[in-house]
């Protein structure tokens, strides 16, 4: 079972608690943006195999949105961090790096 | 290639089986083909199959990373319907439909195709209305399928529970036309009929890069060297973005896994397909007798082929709802695949930025009903360069356009 330590409250919570909410650190265009940039935003995703960003609300719990970074053909989970940032933190990166050597870093 | 018949079986049984052939040949790959289609699944092999035979191309080589079928391909629970809403999608999975009718004849590969008939429970006002809407417009597409009452419903299923605690059945939308067939043997068919033909199938071989000069393609890496082609179709499922990636463009999907699990064998208990949407169970009793259960996908990203056991858990507990008897099977085996869903739960058929480069995904939970219908479709958007009337709806371009079709065809649920 996937457990992330909400960064809000502070719970280590399973899955059955969490709702994902795909990848994180989207740029969010709307009216007035051009049409592949609304389409890139809506649709458009990464689907990494491998270190992924994502968002994840903790619905069952304190009701707060956060963020982790997973590994997706493993599972791991190297970390979370708070929904009020663009982008990952550079400690997460340095610590991520470290496990794993092939991971070039975060980039939109 | 020597046909499978009934005479084959009495000679070979003469004989103490000694004269059976290797179904299909293992070559190593040659330096370059017109074409090359990476991911030997049922969608990829059929694609293949449908170049050589309606197309007259055989310069073809397969390459697959695993072994041919072993994806979402081997793993799916072999429902088969085409009872879909709107057009484009109604269109392909009947021309599926009727291929899977003939395609043991055709491939002169015995598929148990068994169109049993497929039962879609409504199990709330709404569904009712909605399955109710499709009927119609499957009378208007030409697809046979009628709206059934709960008496009805009972007299095909006997087994079933009517008065469920949470979600009485109301009635259901049923295909009699629609069923099953035996997954391994589909993939099975069309490699064998690929290899006669003369097509390379290329196992333990995963492509690792794509090669191109001036925005077209040229070739492939490969875990066995480069090999070289005129033109590239991606047929990988739930990594399909991990192959667009290294042709440099991105994809409007996700993968996710999708779970399913069967039960020890039993009497025969029940010769229908039952699909209960609300609940998220799926239902059918395989020929060995094993209760085959679909599940619900994670909400999550997922590249390793299984999934959460509270998904497993919710199933099995709509189901002991809707068919209390089989309470107290054991269950013997439970499995998952990574599925590629799109934003609108419809798949991608057609032209990619990368020239002469074309990809089929997007199937998600759904894909293995359209296996004949999507090869055809592809293989003649391949031959000709653009896609053909059966692909045509189905491009990408239509995320931008904002030209859904909206279906929920591989909505969440395995189907
Ligand atoms: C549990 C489950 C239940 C399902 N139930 C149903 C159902 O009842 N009815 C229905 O219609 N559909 C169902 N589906 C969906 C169906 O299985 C799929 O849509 C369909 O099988 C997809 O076929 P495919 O040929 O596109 O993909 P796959 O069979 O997955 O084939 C893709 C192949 O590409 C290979 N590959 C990937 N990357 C590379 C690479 N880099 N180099 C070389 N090879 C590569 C893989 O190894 C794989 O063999 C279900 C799916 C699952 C997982
Ligand atoms: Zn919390």
């Amino acid at each position: 079972m996937l457990i992330l330590t909400c960064p809000n409250c502070g719970i280590a919570a399973d899955e059955t608690e969490l709702s994902a909410g795909g990848e994180a650190h989207l740029t969010r265009f709307g009216a007035g943006s051009s049409d592949a940039d609304f389409e890139g935003y809506l649709f458009m995703r990464k689907n990494t195999r491998g270190v992924h960003f994502e968002r994840w609300r903790h619905s069952y719990g304190c009701g707060k949105w956060f963020h982790a970074a997973r590994c997706t053909t493993t599972l791991e989970v190297f970390g979370t961090y708070p929904a009020q940032t663009t982008e990952p933190p550079a400690e997460l990166i340095e610590k991520i790096k470290q496990k794993r050597p092939e991971f070039e870093g975060f980039s939109k | 290639m020597r046909r499978y018949s009934a005479f084959a079986i009495a000679r070979e049984a003469a004989r103490y089986h000694s004269g059976w052939e290797r179904a299909w040949a293992s070559p190593e790959p040659k330096s370059e083909y017109d074409v090359i289609i990476v991911g030997a699944g049922g969608h990829g092999l059929a694609t293949a199959y449908y170049l050589g035979k309606n197309f007259g191309i055989t310069n073809v080589a397969i390459i697959e990373k695993g072994w041919l079928g072993g994806g979402n391909t081997g793993r799916n629970t072999t429902i088969i319907r085409s009872n879909y809403l709107q057009d484009p999608s109604a269109a392909i999975y009947e021309k599926a439909r009727s291929l899977y009718e003939t395609m043991s004849q055709d491939l002169n590969y015995n598929v148990m195709f068994s169109p049993r008939g497929v039962m879609m429970l409504a199990q709330t006002e709404h569904e009712i209305r909605g399955y109710q809407r499709t009927a119609h417009a499957n009378a208007l597409q030409g697809v046979a399928t009628e709206f059934i009452g709960p008496e009805k419903v009972k007299e095909l299923c006997p087994i079933i529970e009517l008065k469920g605690p949470r979600y009485p059945v109301l009635g259901a939308l049923w295909q009699p036309r629609g069923g099953t067939a035996r997954h391994d043997a589909v993939a099975w068919g069309y490699a064998r009929a690929c290899s006669d033909m003369g097509m390379h199938i290329i196992q333990k071989c995963e492509v690792t890069g794509v090669h191109q000069d001036n925005g077209t393609v040229t070739g492939v890496e490969t875990t066995k060297g480069r090999i070289g082609c005129k033109k590239l179709g991606m047929v990988v499922a739930g990594n399909a973005s991990a192959l667009a990636g290294m042709a440099g463009f991105r994809l409007p999907l996700e993968s996710v896994a999708l779970q399913a699990l069967v039960s020890e064998p039993i009497k025969p208990c029940m010769d229908v397909v039952v699909m209960a949407n609300t609940v998220h169970g799926y239902l059918s009793q395989s020929d060995k007798g094993e209760m085959v259960i679909g599940g619900g996908t994670d909400g999550f990203n997922n590249y390793t082929q299984r999934g959460s056991f509270h998904h497993i858990e919710e199933t099995v507990r709509a189901l002991v709802e809707t068919f209390p008897m089989i309470s107290r099977l054991k269950m013997l085996r439970q499995w998952g695949g990574i599925v590629d869903v799109t934003g609108d739960r419809s798949p991608i058929i057609g032209t990619t930025p990368l020239g002469n480069t074309f990809i089929n995904c997007g199937w998600g939970t759904g894909g293995f009903k359209a296996i004949p219908g999507s090869g055809w479709a592809f293989a003649e958007t391949i031959a000709k360069g653009t896609p053909g009337e059966l692909a045509a709806p189905f491009g990408m371009d239509r995320f931008i356009e904002g030209r859904f079709i909206d279906e929920s065809v591989a909505a969440g649920v395995a189907h």
